[in-house]
């Protein structure tokens, strides 16, 4: 792990979030080399999606420094939002569009367009891509927003609460696409309230870190 | 220039789907105009004479009506905060997302517009003039509207808040526009309004997807 260090890494420091008059969490820290997962924990409303959301630099930390690299993400978004997938608690799929319309144009948005059929395949939505996604239930609706994670390479994932509405099936698949995710070099954190196994993980409560309940 | 090509394709894609909504907004112009001669009286010489002042109200009112759901269908389902996170510049999207408007409000109305020109006896000379005019004016309406559908995005009564915001910011382009259709029907230049309203245009496409993707980003905060 030693010569990992020196790597290309993600990492946080002292981490302070604030929504609305409300302190989140603080004194939260990371640090993720290539291949690291990282699994958030902790109660309702502790703050894992807030973290998520910092992560992705959709929102800027109240104290602390989120860094790539050793570059702060806040110093250049244009370059982190390239090399990151954020799938929160919405699915973004257009009930108007099929499933490989919907797929395509995340695709699309980041600039590839190859990787469509065989990421609707992974998810075993390969029958389903012509469908209008209306007609899709709330599980594959899920499954095709987790396809975009491998219709287009990302080196981090962030995923928030990416087992709720699937199946065993679908976590396995989810499961096996984060271990070639991390096998490739690529970084996930994810927000979970399942105990999903994921080997060699880092586990981060939010619950040692709240500041609410001390009041 | 993919991501502005991909998103522009959804959108329109998306228009084409739900029909509807296109048909609502080009009905509901159709419609209001007509009130007109019911309003006022069959007059010909007094329904010329406000035909230039009721076609713009009325496409004002109608390219509003569109206007709610710009960004707020994404923003229900998340799309618009996946689009945020997206490589392609929020700026860039924002004028996508306006060019996608245009073509499914603005554009059905101008072609129609001579149309419904005919029903108020419009003079025959300010036809060019008007098709001109609405074809220069109506994407200003997109673009100043986005930024107003921007700063409402997740209020509620979000509708009614838009249209006071917005209306009286479309005041300049109703001016120049009724201004350079009237002008050619009674024979004289509309030339320098339709000037007018080209630098409106080119003022609001450099200004409007900076202020729209900055409110974004703040209703995304």
């Amino acid at each position: 792990m030693a010569g990992r260090e020196s790597q290309k890494s993600f990492t946080g420091e002292g981490l302070a979030c604030r929504r609305g008059e409300r302190r989140v969490f603080k004194g939260v820290a990371f640090a993720l080399t290539p291949g690291d997962a990282l699994l958030l924990g902790g109660p309702n409303g502790s703050g894992k999606t807030s973290l998520l959301r910092l992560m992705a630099g959709l929102a800027q930390p109240e104290e602390g420094v989120i860094a790539w690299n050793g570059e702060t993400i806040a110093d250049d978004l244009a370059a982190h939002r390239a090399r990151l997938h954020y799938i929160g608690h919405q699915d973004a799929v257009k009930p108007a569009l099929t499933a490989a319309e919907n797929l395509a144009f995340w695709a699309g948005m980041r600039g590839t367009d190859g990787g469509v059929t065989d990421a609707l395949c992974r998810f075993r939505l390969d029958a389903r891509a012509d469908w209008p996604a209306r007609y899709l239930s709330a599980g594959e609706r899920k499954r095709l927003g987790l396809a975009r994670l491998m219709a287009s390479p990302a080196a981090l994932w962030l995923l928030d609460e990416p087992t709720s509405s699937l199946d065993a099936e679908a976590t396995e698949i989810l499961l096996t696409a984060i271990a070639g995710h991390r096998r490739a070099g690529g970084c996930v954190a994810l927000a979970t309230h399942a105990a999903l196994p994921v080997p060699g993980a880092q586990a981060l409560s939010l619950a040692d870190h709240a500041t609410w309940r001390q009041r | 220039m993919s991501g502005f090509a991909a998103l522009l394709t959804r959108d329109l894609r998306l228009a084409f789907r739900h029909g509807g909504d296109v048909a609502n907004v080009v009905a509901f112009f159709a419609l209001a105009v007509i009130l007109f001669p019911f309003g006022v009286g069959p007059d010909p010489d007094l329904l010329a004479r406000i035909a230039a002042g009721v076609l713009w109200v009325t496409a004002l009112l109608a390219a509003l009506l569109s206007l709610e759901r710009l960004f707020d269908a994404d923003f229900q389902d998340g799309s618009l905060e996946a689009l945020s996170l997206m490589p392609v510049p929020l700026e860039i999207q924002v004028l996508a997302k306006c060019v996608a408007h245009w073509l499914t409000t603005g554009l059905p109305l101008t072609i129609i517009a001579p149309l419904l020109a005919l029903v108020l006896h419009f003079d025959a000379a300010g036809y060019p003039a008007l098709v001109a005019a609405l074809l220069l004016g109506t994407p200003v309406l997109s673009l100043i509207g986005a930024i107003g559908a921007a700063l409402t995005l997740g209020a509620r009564r979000a509708g009614v808040l838009l249209s006071l915001l917005v209306l009286p910011l479309y005041i300049p382009v109703l001016i120049f526009g009724v201004a350079a259709s009237e002008a050619a029907a009674l024979g004289l230049e509309s030339r320098p309004h339709l000037l007018l309203l080209a630098a409106l245009l080119a003022g609001s496409l450099a200004l409007a997807p900076w202020a729209a993707a900055a409110a974004l980003r703040q209703a995304l905060e």
